[in-house]
């Protein structure tokens, strides 16, 4: 009775803790600029299922990919049992569900069982990776600090979670098979589950009566405590790629990588010399700025992609530059993206709701030297298993640079004059362009 | 070899023809000596089989990719609009060219600028034009070397056109060696988005030599290519490490028009 009332409280708090930072991550996103995305449903639920659903682009990397797969796999069809954990606490049961479904239950536990012992071998190779092998993109200087205690938290949060699952289920199939397990008593003399049904006696066998006990309430508050927590600590984490990463493939871009967004602001000024009959697409009284500053200037999309990555840094691995020892990195690009954009959220919390200047932008964060850095090679993009792209924010950032700063590198500013002059990125004479073709 | 006279678009409006297609030859096409040569290979290709094209010649500017990379979209849009102006006033329906970057500029940027045309690599072409029997190729020269491609951003990645070059390189009777990081994953040369025409920043190797020693570790006798920045790239990359005597960097319309002794 007592624990089902702490049980209710906790799962309402957690709930409602929870929807309070999902608002403000909402917020968030909202505050970048609207952009029309192409509708067409049939290809982004075809993307989404694929990338997000299906894994597809994880499986570049074989290894990774399948120890993510165990893990992820883990996640979804625990979500089963999570219902009657749910049930079971507020109720005061115990396997609610157990007598009505008896064989497909022990399969569904079994199957449960089966894939919590790969996830567990796939987070020590996780952990291993980033510790002890010291994977180069996994110890990249962007992750010092925080972001590298975050990643080892949410392992060891699972590796705990995976504990509590056995322990709790070890410890019941042996009071289970001593008849004092609160579950109903079926006549089959076990549980039958795939994995506890032989490491619980093994492992808790010696146990009294009351040890067992202790043992399976500790497995089972321990599962639901560390989901409720998992589930308020995803806010604060990288780890929202479990949620988002399915929103982000929905609304992913669908052209060629290789298409640029064309600034219509820019061609309001630009289209009018070339047809006095131009109607502008922008509200002439609404002065949008060229290219980005700070995250309000970005897209929601922009801002769900930095939300979404889990800084696993494939694109980081991937890139030109940071191959070869340059600054830039995509994936911190994203990271201080988010940083910025939750700055900017506190920021708001405090005022009342509307931003107060606080002197800084996302300039504070990316350096010039990071933006000048690009191939603009769309690497990156294409690594990112959630279809993240670092370098629509380059790119705008590089515009906001040039047309409003007037800081492009010297040779930069060398190249736009020629262009312009000679309608070629170098000093030739336009009049010698097709000098070529008399001398074939 | 017979001189081969190409016409601009303005000549032939003015003898009352219309071309097939337009070449747009690009800025480093039409000045960089090394990639007039490949230009040149494109042009014997077409003349070889006979389609009737034209150029802009003083007509075509910039299309504006080095200026939108380097974030300047208001040279970028003046350089589109008044190619697509010249190109509209002409009635200019397909268009092929050898520099990746024109052909991703034309293909996906220019569109919604008011300038829609079909818009073709010269590997894609050549491609074609050997599928429908009209360029007959042998391997010449390169039956049985070592063949190692290297993926142009803007045509691999940027537009997912991965095999046109591959296939017609492989016409040539050549083993084609692949490099770890090729197709979806291929590394960039490192000249684009602007790079090419500024130093790079502070680090410790430049992504030419990075791209450069990969390709070599393959031995090849030739590193094809199909974008005259790789190929500068490329080449520049391989005197690094003096392997220049070796391995040659070749774009894969010279080596078509080298194989068939254009």
């Amino acid at each position: 009775m007592i624990s089902s009332l702490i049980f209710s409280i906790l799962l309402l708090a957690a709930g409602i803790f929870f929807t309070i930072n999902v608002k403000k991550i909402r917020r968030n996103i909202l505050i970048g600029r609207d952009v029309e995305l192409p509708r067409n449903n049939g290809e982004r639920f075809k993307t989404m299922m694929l990338v997000a659903f299906g894994q597809q682009k994880m499986f570049a990397r074989p290894v990774p990919a399948l120890l993510h797969l165990f893990l992820y796999a883990a996640f979804i069809i625990t979500q089963i049992e999570l219902i009657e954990i749910v049930v079971d606490g507020i109720t005061g049961s115990h396997r609610v569900f157990r007598p009505s479904i008896h064989g497909f239950y022990t399969f569904i536990v079994s199957f449960i069982e089966i894939l919590s012992v790969l996830a567990f071998i796939g987070t020590i190779a996780f952990l291993a990776r980033r510790n002890l092998l010291k994977v180069p993109r996994l110890v990249k200087r962007e992750l010092n600090g925080w972001p590298k205690l975050d990643a080892n938290l949410i392992l060891i949060g699972e590796l705990t979670l995976i504990c509590c699952i056995f322990m709790m289920n070890g410890a019941d199939e042996v009071l289970y098979r001593r008849n004092l397990s609160h579950a109903a008593n079926l006549g089959d003399g076990s549980l039958g589950f795939s994995i506890s049904g032989h490491i619980g006696p093994l492992l808790f066998g010696g146990l009294s009566d009351n040890g067992l006990h202790l043992v399976e309430r500790i497995g089972w508050w321990g599962h639901i405590l560390m989901v409720l927590g998992f589930l308020n600590y995803l806010p604060y984490s990288k780890h929202l790629h479990i949620v988002l990463g399915f929103p982000n493939t929905y609304f992913s871009n669908l052209h060629k990588k290789g298409k640029f967004a064309t600034l219509e602001s820019v061609t309001d000024v630009v289209a009018p010399n070339f047809d006095p009959a131009y109607v502008p697409k922008t509200d002439p009284n609404h002065h949008q700025r060229f290219g980005v500053k700070d995250v309000q200037d970005l897209t929601w999309k922009n801002l769900l992609d930095a939300y979404t990555c889990t800084e696993c840094g494939r694109c980081t691995s991937a890139c030109p530059q940071n191959i070869t020892g340059k600054k830039l990195s995509p994936r911190k690009i994203m990271m201080d993206t988010r940083d910025r954009l939750e700055e900017v959220g506190k920021n708001m919390d405090a005022n009342k709701g509307t931003f107060v200047d606080d002197g800084k932008s996302l300039f504070d964060y990316i350096s010039n030297e990071e933006l000048w850095a690009c191939n603009t090679c769309n690497a990156c993009v294409q690594e990112c298993p959630v279809n993240i792209d670092p370098l629509a924010i380059i790119m705008d950032m590089r515009r906001f640079l040039v047309m409003e700063q007037s800081q492009a590198p010297n040779e930069l500013n060398l190249m736009f004059s020629n262009t312009e002059n000679n309608g070629a990125p170098w000093q030739f004479s336009p009049s010698d362009r097709a000098n070529w073709s008399k001398e074939i | 070899m017979t001189p081969i006279i190409v016409k601009t678009m303005s000549e032939m409006m003015a003898a009352g023809e219309t071309p097939e297609i337009l070449f747009w030859v690009g800025c480093s096409g039409s000045f960089d000596d090394r990639a007039k040569k490949i230009t040149k290979a494109i042009v014997r290709i077409l003349d070889h089989v006979k389609i009737k094209f034209a150029i802009l010649g003083t007509e075509e500017s910039c299309t504006g990719d080095p200026a939108k990379r380097a974030g300047n979209e208001f040279l970028f849009q003046m350089q589109a609009m008044q190619n697509i102006n010249v190109m509209n006033g002409y009635g200019v329906k397909k268009i092929v060219t050898g520099c990746p970057h024109c052909f991703n500029t034309i293909k996906n940027e220019y569109p919604s600028l008011g300038g829609n045309y079909e818009i073709v690599h010269h590997t894609q072409l050549v491609q074609e034009l050997i599928d429908q029997g009209k360029l007959k190729v042998e391997g010449g020269a390169f039956k049985g070397k070592k063949i190692v491609f290297h993926d142009p951003c803007y045509l691999g990645r940027g537009n997912d056109i991965y095999e046109a070059p591959r296939e017609v390189v492989q016409k040539l009777d050549v083993e084609l060696s692949e490099m770890k990081r090729s197709r979806a994953k291929g590394l960039c040369c490192g000249a684009g988005g602007a790079q090419m025409f500024k130093e790079s920043e502070p680090g410790n190797k430049e992504v030419n030599v990075e791209r450069a020693e990969e390709a070599l570790a393959l031995n090849p006798d030739v590193i094809a290519v199909g974008c005259p920045f790789c190929n500068t790239m490329m080449t520049d990359g391989v005197k690094h490490f003096n392997k220049e005597d070796k391995t040659k960097v070749l774009d894969v319309a010279e080596m078509i028009a080298s194989a068939i002794d254009l």
